[in-house]
């Protein structure tokens, strides 16, 4: 019996890395020579990817139904937006300290989350972050408002790599920020820790009895979100150079919300999933139809939703499960 | 006191437009956010009918949740019945893509600008009382609001359909079982809640004007109506929508300063304190 | 040697083409257009588009030997980020000569590194920030600023028996510069603010800010809101608590009133005096062509002010190129511009060297119903305006 519960084989199996998740990740190395002219788009693709990792870290394993993550978003740029605007632009003491922030408000604000149904949960997540909006809008002599902070002057990375025009400093250090945090969460959720956060997403009433100590880790995860949120933001402000309140605003957190879903819930991949394939749309329908491109986006979603449940990620269990069967 | 009532007429405009979500996700726990799509449909109708025809404005009101019912009635039927069993995730995806292909659609039919609208001379202006003075559209929809509530507290606890649809939300095996046809059930509420919508976006044209972000622009003040109420409570919905009036407005009036974190504060604390809402029903499923 | 006669036509047929081709073969030029086409400003972007297709309608789609070619690209209003996207595939992936646009500031600021690091020269048709043309200096407005047509209302208004004020802005940054403008020219010039206030952006209800203003009783409530439904909400409102009655006038920027919302506002807008640099009602030859064109293809639709920024910038365009004898070097192409003056449907306009911003005429217009539709019909008005807001 003791083996037993000592055994952690299970879990090493799913943490093991299978071959379609390397053949996922030579995707955007690949990308870098084959769309060399878009890497602005290709870097926005990877902060948006790796903002949608931290919902998903706290929706799709803790059940944490937010619409307010976007604040965490907008505190870590303008972490790294300000120190960089007062001299203090070196890009990784920025991530640092838009990590620190952004956790510091997620641990502070994580009480707020801990009861309450997905629709209480959504509405006060909502609320701090539409104050934290206002709040940045009010104080426009310190954070810019609508107009946003006068000049960010980001220092090259490790003093020699630039962040120039043609955005190939900004596209690998985004994409090497994302990949490390991934692998960072990965691990994250195939451990025991990780175990227990599925186990309060599924039967909350439950994880007590197994001495599970909910409220302290339920807390733990929205922190981890809002840190990896947080350094999502940090690399928006630096690789754009220009941080205003739009980087705290609703519309972000709505389509964050929209990106996880397309892509499917709890299963990390999906977010990133999610993101590119909405990104991509996005970009291909707006320079299609500049004016009416967001009818056909939103076409795409009531269709990918009425045929495929559970989004993309469900969408491909769905057809690995009847070709199984069909084997079978 | 105008600013007391002020808050009451603007609470009752939220109510108004919101009461048809409350309805759709309380008693049909269906998380629709292109709620603000159908209002905006109504608001479009509204002003279209005025601009076209002949009829006045009070006679449009009838004729549009009339249009809107249609319409749910079609969606409901081809769209929205697929999704019942769905994760609210997905619904939410859902509702989102076709509130986005509405603003899409308003976009190309009626274009970026606002929609004039003029309303008959009885119901502008203000009525001069001591200490008070009464807009006389806000009197109306003060009026109005009140009527539909009790009119809707009546349909659902009075009447047999009230009951059927109940019974269908408590359980609908059950009900199935004792020959209640939940399927219609579900397709006339559904109805119900588009008409509702379309009304308060007809009525909203003259105080929160009619373009096509509309949905996107107000789905917040509808969530927060229905969050803070409960959702599924049509009186938690008006206590709820009273409150946040009032609050909104006397804020506004007496520490403009702060007036933008009004709403969302008094919305926090009040779901930090009750999370079920006001009068939020916990609906078996 | 026999010169066969078809021979002979055949050559030089071919000797013809060959001095023509070079001619034939001029590159085209490429303009990208950053505008809002979706989003809750959509409605500045088709204006600013289609004021710069009619502008190529009426002239050509040709400017020094070069053909126009448009390339309208999307930023949805208020996401920086993706202007700034736009700006870098336009220079780089699409090699555009001159990029311009910009709906709303914020898009102007994150574009402007882009302009200087890639030389581009870089037109503003609609951001109103004064410090926008101090972000690059590749960059040209063709627009205006929000000092530059707040700061006449103000000197009207203390001029013309208006002494106490009460202002209402929208809460964000272009609010907080209309404000301050007015407050500085107003104060400056003998009168007193007795109340201000800010709305917030997302502000479903007048209500409580008309309620303070009734109580306050000033002699004008100065405003300024967005374009959109804000300014609708505010003067429906003014009108059902019978403020005018009260004898409280209402002075604003012509954002107020712009063309595209004032049969929106309706009969509540009548009386309102202004400041702006363009009316439909301003009566000029070249405005009455500019008109003319422009109902025949976009008709029964109205131009404002941005149609007409969107229609001069490709004028400053083609004009600046005759001059460069069709070089687009962003360092050229500024200086060619730099001091360049032509006649507007506006009015008078030119391009201030120092600070390559617009300078203009603005004028001070109350708003009258003119045949069947309202107008802004100019009275008054100050005359080569440069923007105060960089003194």
């Amino acid at each position: 019996m003791r083996d037993d519960a000592r055994n952690l084989a299970p879990l090493q199996k799913t943490a093991r890395w299978r071959r379609a998740e390397l053949g996922f990740w030579l995707l955007p190395v690949v990308s870098y020579f084959v769309f060399p002219e878009n890497l602005l788009l290709l870097s926005q693709i990877a902060i948006t990817g790796l903002f949608c990792l931290s919902l998903d870290l706290i929706l799709g394993y803790a059940g944490i139904v937010s619409l307010g993550h976007v604040a965490f978003f907008g505190v870590g740029a303008y972490a790294a937006g300000l120190l960089a605007s007062h001299g203090m632009g070196d890009p990784l003491f920025g991530l640092a300290a838009a990590a620190a922030s952004a956790a510091a408000l997620g641990y502070a604000t994580s009480f707020l989350v801990l009861r309450g149904a997905d629709l209480t949960r959504l509405m006060v997540t909502l609320g701090v972050a539409m104050m934290l909006y206002e709040l940045a809008n009010k104080l426009t002599e310190f954070t810019g408002g609508v107009d946003g902070l006068p000049s960010i002057d980001v220092r090259p990375l490790f003093g020699r790599f630039a962040f120039d025009l043609y955005g190939r400093t900004g596209y690998w250090y985004c994409l090497t920020v994302l990949f490390v945090l991934f692998v960072l969460a990965r691990r994250l959720v195939n451990s025991p820790f990780g175990l227990s956060l599925r186990g309060i997403r599924l039967n909350v009433g439950r994880m007590p009895a197994l001495g599970t100590p909910v409220n302290r880790r339920l807390s733990a995860i929205y922190t981890v979100g809002a840190l990896y949120a947080g350094i999502a933001g940090a690399l928006l402000a630096q690789t754009t150079q220009f941080v205003a309140v739009d980087v705290l605003a609703f519309p972000r957190s709505a389509e964050l919300l929209l990106m996880l879903v397309l892509g499917g819930s709890g299963t990390l991949y999906g977010a990133l999933i999610g993101t590119s394939v909405f990104m991509t749309a996005r970009y291909l329908f707006s320079s299609l139809n500049p004016q009416y491109w967001q009818f056909w986006l939103g076409l795409m979603l009531v269709l990918i939703v009425l045929f495929a449940r559970g989004g993309i990620m469900g969408g491909l269990r769905s057809l690995m499960q009847w070709r199984r069967g069909k084997v079978q | 006191m105008t600013v007391v009532f002020d808050g009451i007429a603007s609470g009752m405009l939220l109510f108004l437009i919101s009461v048809g979500l409350s309805v759709t996700l309380g008693l049909m726990n269906f998380v629709n956010l292109a709620h603000g799509a159908f209002a905006m449909l109504g608001g479009y109708v509204c002003v279209t009918l005025l601009k076209h025809t002949d009829v006045p404005f009070l006679a449009t009101l009838p004729l549009v949740m009339i249009v809107l019912a249609l319409v749910g009635v079609v969606l409901e039927k081809t769209l929205y019945r697929r999704l019942y069993a769905a994760t609210h995730l997905d619904q939410v995806l859902f509702s989102i893509g076709l509130m986005v292909m509405s603003i899409a659609a308003a976009h190309f039919a009626f274009g970026d600008n606002q929609q004039p609208l003029v309303l008959p001379a009885f119901l502008q202006g203000q009525i001069n009382l001591p200490g008070v003075d009464v807009g006389i559209y806000r009197l109306f929809l003060v009026v109005l609001g009140l009527t539909i509530a009790l009119s809707l507290e009546l349909l659902v606890r009075r009447t047999p359909f009230g009951a059927k649809l109940r019974a269908a939300v408590d359980n609908p095996r059950a009900a199935r079982g004792l020959g209640i046809d939940v399927n219609r059930v579900f397709t006339l509420t559904f109805a119900l809640g588009s008409a509702l919508a379309g009304l308060g976006g007809a009525l909203g044209v003259e105080i929160l004007g009619l373009d096509p972000g509309f949905p996107l622009k107000y789905i917040v003040y509808f969530l927060i109506v229905v969050a803070v109420g409960g959702s599924g409570s049509v009186k938690g919905s008006l206590l709820a929508s009273l409150i946040l009036g009032v609050a909104d407005v006397a804020g506004k009036y007496y520490a403009p300063e702060f007036g933008a974190f009004v709403i969302y504060a008094v919305m926090v604390s009040m779901l930090i304190f009750r999370p079920q809402g006001l009068l939020g029903r916990t609906v078996a499923h | 040697m026999n010169w066969n006669p078809r021979l002979r036509v055949a050559l030089c047929a071919v000797l013809g083409a060959m001095l023509a081709a070079p001619v034939a073969a001029a590159e085209a030029l490429k303009i990208g257009l950053i505008l809002p086409m979706s989003g809750p400003y959509a409605g500045y972007g088709k204006q600013i588009e289609d004021g710069v297709r009619l502008y190529l309608k009426q002239n050509g789609d040709t400017f020094a030997g070069r053909r126009v070619e448009l390339i309208v690209k999307d930023d949805t209003g208020v996401a920086p980020e993706v202007s700034k996207r736009d700006a870098q595939e336009l220079v780089i992936q699409d090699k555009v000569d001159i990029l311009a646009g910009f709906g709303l500031t914020p898009s102007a600021f994150a574009v402007a590194p882009i302009a200087t690091e890639a030389k581009k020269p870089m037109i503003v048709m609609n951001a109103a920030t004064s410090a926008v043309t101090t972000k690059s200096n590749y960059i040209l407005r063709t627009s205006m600023t929000l000092p530059q047509v707040t700061a006449p209302i103000a000197s009207w208004a203390a001029k013309n028996g208006i002494h106490k004020v009460f202002t209402v802005v929208a809460d964000y940054g272009p609010g907080h510069d209309a404000e301050a403008q007015f407050k500085k020219t107003f104060v400056a010039a003998g009168g007193e603010i007795v109340g201000e206030v800010r709305s917030p952006v997302k502000n479903p209800d007048f209500a409580p800010f008309l309620q303070k203003v009734k109580d306050t009783k000033p002699d004008a409530v100065f405003l300024f809101l967005p374009a959109g439904e804000q300014p609708v909400a505010f003067m429906k409102g003014f009108a059902e608590r019978d403020l005018a009655k009260a004898g409280i006038k209402v002075i604003a920027t012509g954002d107020l009133t712009a063309e595209t919302d004032l049969d929106a506002i309706g009969g509540p807008a009548l009386g309102v005096v202004n400041s702006f640099h363009y009316s439909e009602a301003h009566n000029s030859p070249e405005n009455k062509a500019f008109l003319a064109a422009w109902y025949k293809s976009y008709g029964p639709d109205r131009p404002a002010f941005m149609a007409v920024a969107g229609y001069d910038g490709m004028h400053l365009i083609a004009e600046t190129l005759k001059k460069t004898g069709g070089n687009t070097d962003g360092d050229q192409f500024v200086e060619a511009a730099k001091g360049m003056k032509w006649m507007s449907p506006r009015g008078p306009v030119s391009i201030d060297p120092a600070t390559r911003d617009i300078v203009q005429t603005i004028y001070i217009r109350r708003v009258e119903k003119v045949g069947d539709k309202l107008q802004n019909v100019e009275f008054d008005q100050v005359p080569d305006f440069k923007d105060p807001g960089k003194s």
